[in-house]
């Protein structure tokens, strides 16, 4: 058939063509079609909202994870990727090196003040649609080292996170469990809340004025990204 | 055992060494472990140098920052490489109003980032510094936290700027450009949170300087609000994290059972030495992986193999400890428990792990050191020798991989090292090649040990086999009881400077890591050399973050 006229035979007949099948099949019940893909699509015309479930579906299978090392979490990360717990086998094994590849970034540490911008900086560089596995006390409040001058006391105070794997360090099999709850939540759609958190990325000439702006004014450009902590709120 | 060093031979050398320091020594200040001078601020360098030059004190292996109430204190603590009981401090006492003291880092390389820590995090400021800046906190930090009256709860700002070409204003003239080249905090070859500017023309490095401090999580402040008995032990685990924690904890346990004399039943010390071993087996693994990863982007077979070896590890170190990575499992004068029942199981694992130990080494040797585009890689790259080793401060593999025979297992022998038969691994080709065989051989050395002391453990007499020596609920020290102990760790000497304050929480705790001055000497190494090799020698160096930052 020559591609000019490609839909006549769609415009003949809207039926799927299914003698080949049915005679290949023969007799008796076979359910090889009946495949998930086809229960996610069903028999309704409203594509458009099916296609965001396929596409729901797809990605929680398919997830790509961002290369991310920070502390001693990662070191039960690493062992979650390579032989024996080998998260691969969820479709969410290779790690990707560049954050711009990724579509789910494990924090797998502590963020202390310095890193905080950075990591503000790698999330912002993820395309959207993101998602972010909190690995370790560490992420949820600081964890040990929750009393420290310079710790920022969980990363939900910068990025917000999908799901939060407590221990220190959860075991491989935790975070394994971590990542199957959040291919459940993205089949279901679900993420967590993009809200101003307490700690953004600024312009420091945008910083209501105060001592320490005065004291910095010389040493900062008026629009320059900082980040501003203030500890005492920190809870 | 850490009983202090033997007085009566240390006596002939500290007069010796008053004689050679004359009326520069404006008093004395023991401590546990040496004999101190107090020396002006002035006389810094003077002193240091002299004592390198002719007493033979070429190793500085710690600088300690402090603040009293009245005065600020910087502490070197000196020692030699071909003689490691051989210690002396030097307390160099600056006025609070006026906290200016000459820089050691003429004498010493290393000084450099010690001394830049001690001004970042106490305050001392030092004279004839080459750069004196803040090195683990930003730069646009307020106040030094471990300095007396820091108030934790004052806002603080970070910025997150483009870095400069540092030198690109030299090179404008010169025909062939420089371009900048960040690599890291998020970079795979950075083994963590390391950034390192880089400065390249065309493909050759021609400056490098780490940036340090994305992972400085307050060790120090966290142990100096723990009790000595029981909430220090947990955060040793956390410094060196690729499961060598048990060989951080020894420096701990070292250092206070040195400052309380306690004593520890020799089953406890078969027992330590054993799980020490074997942390440094997985800790050991883990740099061969990284580094195979690193050198020829090997993630399916060699980096996963040496994954498959370390789970061996952890399991039998799981048995023996409940934990896989945060042990938590030495004991001040001792370690927690006895080996888990049925013993003949745990010693049967073990004993198991030890007899695949040959054929997976030699499996490595076949696929990594023996293979030709790992050697193109590694041989004669990352090149450092003995003396710059020395002026650095390196220790550990590193120092051995350039033929400094330096192991404080065999040199300040504690635990049950010295009853046991096993040889230190020097090599020196001083490249990134030796370094990673040293790690291999080490490993080798390790089983040795390893088998040894389960022997041993076999046939311990069942009435004594005593965990824990009696310690009391609470330990106090005496009050201004100091001391520097340090243990060989995975990466190299790791040391706890302790002082007492009378109370039950130590008054300074002070970390000196083997990564902090391993890492430092980076640039000795790269500088001059093609990119790739900077992350082969990047990834030779076996850093921990969170050990260089802490
Ligand atoms: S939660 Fe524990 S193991 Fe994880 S990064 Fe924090 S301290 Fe390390």
């Amino acid at each position: 058939m020559s591609s000019d006229d490609p839909r006549q035979t769609i415009h003949d007949s809207t039926a799927p063509s299914t003698d080949t099948r049915d005679s290949r099949i023969g007799e008796g019940v076979d359910d090889r079609f009946n495949s998930k893909l086809r229960e996610a699509f069903g028999a309704s015309p409203f594509i458009l909202t099916k296609f965001d479930k396929f596409m729901n579906w797809v990605r929680g299978n398919s997830m790509f994870m961002l290369q991310f090392g920070i502390a001693c979490c990662s070191i039960e990360m690493i062992h979650t990727y390579a032989i024996k717990h080998d998260v691969d086998r969820y479709g969410a094994g290779v790690p990707r090196a560049s954050p711009r590849q990724a579509d789910v970034m494990i924090v797998p540490g502590t963020i202390v003040s310095k890193f905080g911008p950075r990591m503000k900086r790698v999330y912002d560089q993820m395309p959207e649609p993101k998602f972010v596995v909190g690995m370790g006390s560490c992420t949820i409040s600081g964890g040990p080292f929750q009393e420290g001058y310079n710790v920022v006391k969980g990363a939900e105070e910068i990025i917000p996170i999908d799901i939060h794997v407590p221990g220190c360090p959860p075991r491989p099999e935790a975070l394994i469990y971590g990542i199957l709850k959040l291919q459940e939540r993205i089949q279901h759609g679900e993420s967590a809340p993009v809200v101003v958190k307490p700690y953004e990325l600024e312009e420091f000439g945008d910083l209501p004025e105060d001592e320490l702006i005065q004291k910095l004014a010389g040493e900062i450009d008026e629009d320059d990204l900082v980040m501003r902590y203030n500890w005492a709120d920190s809870p | 055992m850490s009983t202090g060093i033997e007085k009566s031979e240390a006596t002939g050398e500290e007069d010796a060494l008053e004689a050679l320091l004359a009326d520069r020594a404006i008093a004395h200040d023991d401590h546990l472990n040496a004999p101190g001078f107090v020396v002006n601020p002035t006389d810094v360098q003077d002193v240091l140098t002299d004592l390198r030059e002719e007493a033979g004190y070429d190793h500085l292996s710690c600088v300690t920052s402090q603040q009293y109430e009245d005065r600020y204190e910087t502490i070197y603590h000196l020692t030699k490489f071909a003689d490691r009981t051989d210690e002396v401090s030097v307390v160099v006492p600056t006025s609070l109003s006026n906290p200016v003291s000459q820089s050691a880092e003429p004498v010493f390389r290393t000084a450099d980032w010690h001394e830049r820590e001690a001004y970042d995090l106490v305050g001392i400021e030092y004279e004839d510094h080459p750069d004196l800046r803040r090195i683990l906190l930003p730069e646009t930090w307020q106040g030094h936290p471990l300095g007396g009256d820091y108030d934790q709860e004052k806002p603080q700002l970070v910025t997150l700027t483009e870095h400069e070409n540092p030198i690109q204003p030299d090179h404008h003239d010169q025909e062939s450009d420089t371009m900048f080249l960040n690599i890291g905090p998020h970079h795979p070859a950075t083994h963590g949170v390391l950034h390192v500017k880089t400065v390249l023309d065309g493909e050759t490095v021609v400056d490098v300087e780490p940036d340090i401090g994305y992972l400085h999580r307050c060790e120090e402040q966290m142990c100096q609000q723990g009790t000595y008995r029981h909430q220090i032990m947990p955060y040793p685990d956390r410094w060196d994290y690729v499961s060598a924690g048990l060989l951080n904890e020894w420096a701990y346990a070292r250092a206070i059972e040195d400052m309380a004399d306690i004593e520890v039943p020799e089953y406890a010390q078969v027992i330590r030495t054993m799980s020490a071993e074997l942390c440094r087996i997985a800790s050991h693994m883990l740099a061969l992986g990284t580094f195979a990863l690193d050198v020829y982007g090997e993630f399916t077979a060699i980096f996963q193999y040496t994954f498959r070896d370390r789970e061996v590890v952890q399991d039998i170190l799981e048995e023996l400890t409940g934990q896989r990575m945060m042990f938590n499992y030495f004991r001040v004068g001792g370690v927690a428990w006895d080996l888990p029942e049925p013993r003949e199981d745990f010693l049967e694992q073990t004993r198991d792990f030890l007899d695949e130990l040959p054929a997976k080494v030699a499996e490595y040797n076949d696929m990594v050191t023996s293979n030709e585009i790992f050697q193109t890689r590694c041989v004669d790259t990352g090149v450092i020798d003995a003396e710059t080793v020395k002026d650095y401060g390196c220790t550990g593999p590193v120092a051995r991989g350039s033929g400094v025979d330096y192991d404080l297992r065999r040199d300040d022998p504690y635990g049950y090292y010295e009853d046991l038969e096993w040889d230190v691994i020097t090599r020196d080709g001083c490249d990134n090649y030796a370094r990673v065989l040293c790690r291999m051989q080490e490993v080798e050395e390790s089983a040795k040990i390893i088998e040894q002391c389960v022997d041993l453990l076999e046939d311990w007499p069942e009435d004594e086999r005593t965990v824990q020596a009696n310690v009391p609920r609470t330990l106090k020290p005496d009050a201004d009881t100091e001391t520097y102990r340090a243990v060989e760790a995975a990466k190299g000497e790791l040391g706890i400077y302790l002082r007492s304050d009378g109370t039950d929480k130590p008054g300074r705790f002070k970390i000196r890591s083997p990564c902090f001055s391993n890492l430092q000497a980076l640039e000795e190494m790269s500088e001059g050399e093609y990119i790739p090799d900077l992350i082969a020698s990047l990834g030779s160096l076996d850093i921990v973050l969170g050990e260089v930052d802490r």
